[in-house]
């Protein structure tokens, strides 16, 4: 992911930074927000022009996310690829006409040098990982934009693309490379530092693009990487293109790209407005999400709010309400929300989801999804539920979720419950009486989520059986109780009034009181069973081995590439082979 | 059964009427706990009844109520002795904190394994002495007998109730496998070994519950300092049924040498078989028995269990607030017996890893008082026999002199020379042959005893020796 030539800063030692429960992982001055728009980006620039958009990378050097390092030469931190991220978003809502996006670097003659080193290296373990996760999503958001929602992407690299440059460029469907005698794309990452193109780089050479695995260990092994003619019949760049035609290459290939998109001409796109979150005391508030953090047991409990209003009569009513529409707005808060506990809140391991609200209304919404998925913004709030929860699978917290009665888990909210580690569900009513809990499975259970393995979450849940799923799928409609939710594999226990809060309290207390580690590789391995994909290697290989290695004293030790790099000193390894 | 029916059956001290889960949990165990003691519970013939205590409360008159109960009737309540205001941990690296009135998740699984290892051994001693009312040497033994036995299925429940308190669901079905597994069962046995030992006759029994209740005194007491109050509650009740088990092995041992010794004295002979008493010979050698299964409850002399226990404040030692130190023992050592280059030395080893071994050595102490009381009453008949203890490394099976053969003595053998000397040491079947032959059957008529055994100094709650202690119709 990574390589720039960036000159020792003196600055603060953000390593010496402690991990406490209230200092955010990046030891930078505030909290991290992911919440950014087109008007506050300080790295790209996003110009649209009819079916094609630009993305233009200008990294401002002094704008990194914590003090210590420069972004020199588009190198990028977590700051720089929030914004990336909330590009690829609003492209999708906010332009349904653009069907083709150009990634390119406003600089000459450099693309991008990947992620900034003196931020690695001065970043914690935590921050390392909670950055390449989110790095990696933002990646795996743009071959989703491309691949479903009719937005196809063209990486232009004007100039050097090293590491995280080019694995940004990797995830775009053509690549398209100046061929000026000294543009190169290159993976110095394990030559200079150490460590891994772990923004999906390796896998993407050898899965997505398929090249030759031994010519990728030579090219991931060889610092000043491959230029010109030979990256392209080496299949590392689709295209290349001369100085003087690469403008005129990039405006081709758009258009040629732009003509495959379905993505509508003429609909009007709605506005993501800036999303309204209160964080008061351990409370933070949305329109339809609260969590409560609950300091002692490590846990946050999570409150979703079923839908205020019914929902819109006709498909015309839909873009009229814009960012308000309830499934919409909801997966918004619901994700800022992972995201802010990801960065912000490491020592809280345990995600409590429950929800309350209407279960014909949240059914009423998710039929309204399925009847009118051809609508191009039917089609993106779907796939970015989808998006939310591969998010979700992918979040290193362990995830428990409440079915109580008053409780609204139908359909595409439903998958929350299947998502989670453990499910309870009440068994009868409470003790005061009243209704029992139910839930609703849907169509949308059945297809439209799959997870990074491309398993839905019921298939995930019924490997040994394979009628498991067709059992399941005949219940569609109907008002499922405890018994049958546990006997179609929607949840785990189903303690009665009785038991119900002791054994809540229980497996929280378990689940506090385990290694965080250890229930994060366990977690990790048992939500993604079954077949793998490029993305769960991504997730699951890539991942794995980067973290570990950035562990490791050959990285980040005191004599570690990683550590040393820009110093002009030579690392010192600990040869022995693990 | 009715909430209000449940509060009435089962005497407690713990809320039961308004605590719904308990009840429940209760109700749907009490019959199978019932069940179990019809089938595994002592074979009494027909139902008589027996002058027992039922606890109804713990406070002083309250723990001891006597009358006559059938047994399946008996009233099994759930007391924990009265909390101590602003009690706080004793030991370990919460010391000095407030004691628990619930689990912390970090050690639930550890304490829930406690209490049911403790738990277990409660029905497995009703299990090994169940058949042993056929061969009782009276009714007042017969009484004591029954007595122990409700106190255990008591003990049984004690342990339930934390299950079912503070548990959950796993609680609940570690309760149920409490009344699965049998005693000496080839398929689903008692958890510790020594509780799958059969108790065949009277001799074993008073063995039993002079060692091997005693082991259980040392259990609860070191469980009595439990950082989870609730236990430690439950465990310092426990203690006051347990010491009048131990007062029955003691007494009954007692009982058989000043029985034996009158026969030697009398007729000026050391082989006493003939006159039907129990030879002092064979007495030591049930002794050595006996008291080598109860060493091996204590567990590996080197333990990381033990010292995970203590440092996390669940179990600490015997009379923990008695002992001058600082209570973590993060650099303190304790002497351990080995047997290290041909020659037992003892060794230090890290003293929180070395905590079963200095309770077993509590408990050898403590058993060496008694034992002296037994040979002070063969000195007072001018008997020249004592009675002792065999070495700690005899006929063991757990712990590292498991695979030793070493005679009472403490000299190390080889296994030829054991299996040829075997039973100069431990009972042999033609020993117990002997044993059985004395008891033919039961000996009930008031004030009667059997010829083995001298009567008892006094009767049960003032009433005398010849009191109807069982109602047999
Ligand atoms: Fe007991
Ligand atoms: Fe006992």
């Amino acid at each position: 992911m990574v390589a720039s030539k960036v000159p020792a800063v003196a600055g603060p030692d953000l390593e010496s930074m402690p991990e406490t429960t209230t200092t955010p992982l990046h030891s930078g001055r505030d909290p991290i927000d992911v919440r950014t728009a087109p008007d506050r980006y300080r790295h790209w620039r996003l110009h649209v022009e009819g079916r094609i958009a630009t993305l233009a990378l200008d990294v401002d050097e002094s704008g990194g996310l914590a003090p210590g390092y420069e972004l020199k030469l588009n190198s990028y931190d977590l700051g720089v690829d929030i914004e990336l991220a909330d590009a690829v978003q609003r492209l999708r809502f906010e332009h349904p006409e653009v069907a083709a996006v150009v990634i390119r670097s406003a600089r000459e003659r450099v693309f991008c040098a990947g992620a900034n080193i003196r931020m690695l290296g001065g970043s914690n373990h935590a921050h390392k990982v909670a950055f390449c996760k989110f790095t990696n999503e933002t990646r795996c958001a743009i071959e989703d934009a491309s691949a479903y929602s009719g937005q196809r992407y063209l990486c232009a690299i004007n100039g050097t693309a090293a590491g995280g440059g080019y694995e940004l460029a990797m995830a775009a469907d053509w690549i398209l490379l100046v061929d000026d005698g000294s543009s190169a794309v290159s993976l110095p990452e394990v030559a200079l530092l150490g460590v891994l193109p772990g923004t999906g780089g390796l896998v993407r050479l050898v899965d997505k693009r398929k090249v030759r695995r031994d010519r990728a260990d030579f090219f991931s092994t060889t610092e000043e990487g491959v230029r010109g003619r030979r990256a392209l019949e080496w299949g590392l760049v689709d295209e290349i293109a001369p100085s003087s035609r690469f403008d005129a290459a990039v405006e081709t290939r758009a258009r040629a790209l732009a003509a495959t998109s379905d993505r509508p001409r003429a609909a009007r796109g709605i506005r993501l407005r800036d999303l309204e979150r209160r964080i008061e005391g351990e409370r933070i508030r949305y329109r339809y999400v609260e969590a409560d953090i609950d300091r002692e047991m490590r846990a946050c409990r999570i409150r979703i709010e079923g839908p205020a209003g019914a929902s819109p009569a006709d498909i015309d009513g839909l873009v009229p309400a814009g960012d308000a529409f309830w499934p919409l707005a909801l997966a918004r808060e619901i994700e800022d929300l992972i995201l802010h506990l990801r960065h912000n809140e490491p020592a809280i391991g345990t995600l409590v989801m429950a929800s309350e609200g209407d279960l014909d209304a949240v059914a009423a919404y998710d039929a309204f999804l399925l009847a009118h998925r051809a609508h191009w913004l039917v089609r993106e709030i779907r796939l970015y539920w989808k998006r939310l929860l591969k998010r979700i699978d992918l979040t290193a917290r362990s995830l428990l979720a409440l079915v109580e009665p008053g409780s609204c888990f139908a359909g595409f909210l439903l998958e929350l419950v299947l998502a989670a580690d453990r499910g309870y569900m009440l068994e009868g009513p409470f003790e005061d009486g009243g209704a029992e809990a139910v839930v609703r499975l849907t169509e949308s259970n059945f297809g439209c989520f799959p997870g990074v393995n491309g398993l839905t979450r019921l298939e995930a849940r019924g490997l040994d059986d394979e009628e498991a799923v067709s059992r399941a799928r005949r219940q569609i409609g109907r008002d499922l109780t405890a018994a049958d939710a546990e006997a179609h594999r929607l949840v785990t226990f189903t303690p009665d009034d009785i038991d119900w809060e002791d054994e809540v309290r229980i497996a929280l207390e378990e689940r506090a009181a385990f290694s965080p580690d250890a229930l994060t590789g366990l977690e990790a391995s048992l939500r993604c069973p079954g077949p793998e994909t490029m993305e769960s290697r991504i997730f699951g290989r890539l991942t794995a081995w980067q973290n570990w290695i950035f562990q490791r004293p050959n990285a980040v030790g005191e004599r570690g590439a990683l550590t040393l790099y820009g110093t002009g000193a030579r690392a010192d390894f600990d040869r022995k082979r693990v | 059964m009715s909430s209000v029916d449940l509060n009435d059956r089962i005497p407690n001290n713990v809320d039961l009427a308004s605590d719904r889960r308990l009840q429940r949990a209760l109700e749907q165990w009490q019959p199978a706990f019932l069940d179990w003691w019809r089938e595994m519970g002592p074979v009494a013939g027909a139902a008589p009844e027996a002058y027992l205590r039922t606890a109804i409360s713990v406070d002083r008159s309250g723990w001891a109520n006597f009358g006559f109960t059938r047994m399946p009737d008996y009233r099994w309540g759930v007391f924990l002795a009265d909390p101590e205001p602003d009690r706080r941990i004793g030991f370990g690296d919460h010391r000095g904190e407030p004691v628990w009135q619930r689990v912390p998740g970090d050690y639930r699984a550890a304490l829930r394994r406690l209490i049911v290892i403790q738990g277990d051994t409660e029905p497995a001693s009703v299990e090994q002495q169940r058949h042993l009312g056929r061969t009782c040497p009276s009714g007042y033994d017969l009484r004591n007998l029954f007595q122990i036995n409700v106190e255990e299925g008591r003990h049984l429940w004690a342990m339930v109730y934390l299950l079912h308190a503070y548990f959950g669901r796993d609680g609940r079905e570690e309760a149920q496998a409490l009344l699965e597994r049998r005693s000496g069962d080839a398929d689903r046995p008692r958890i510790l070994t020594a509780f799958n030992e059969r108790t065949p006759d009277w001799l074993a029994l008073f063995m039993f519950t002079f060692l091997t209740d005693r082991d259980g005194k040392f259990q609860l007491h070191s469980l009595a300092e439990s950082a989870f109050d609730p236990l430690a509650r439950t465990c310092r009740f426990m203690l006051t049924e347990e010491a009048h088990h131990m007062f029955v092995g003691i007494t009954g041992l007692a009982r058989v040498v000043e029985r034996t010794c009158e026969v030697m004295r009398t007729h000026r002979t050391d082989d006493v078989r003939p006159f039907g008493v129990i030879d002092l010979p064979t007495f030591q050698r049930y002794l050595n028995f006996h008291f080598s299964v109860t060493l091996d409850l204590f567990g590996a002399e080197i333990s990381t269990n033990a010292a995970g226990g203590y440092t996390g404040g669940l179990k600490g030692r015997f009379h923990e607030s008695d002992i001058d130190d600082d209570h973590r023992l993060d650099h303190a050592t304790y002497p351990v017996l080995q047997w290290v280059d041909g020659a037992f030395r003892r060794i230090d080893f890290p003293a929180l890893n070395a905590l079963n071994e200095r309770l077993r050595a509590d408990f050898v102490a403590d058993v060496e008082t008694g034992l002296g009381r037994i040979n002070r009453i063969i000195r007072s008949f001018g008997v020249d026999f004592q009675l002792a203890l065999p070495h700690v490394a005899f006929n063991r099976r757990v712990g590292m002199f498991a695979d030793l053969d070493v005679t009472p003595e403490g000299a190390v053998i080889d296994g030829e020379t054991w299996r040829r000397r075997e039973a100069e040491w431990l009972p042999s079947e033609s020993d117990r042959a002997y044993i059985r032959s004395l008891m033919p059957e039961a000996v009930t008529e008031p004030g009667k005893f059997a010829n083995w055994i001298a009567p008892p100094s006094r009767g049960i709650n003032h009433h005398p020796i010849d009191f109807e202690y069982v109602r047999l119709d």
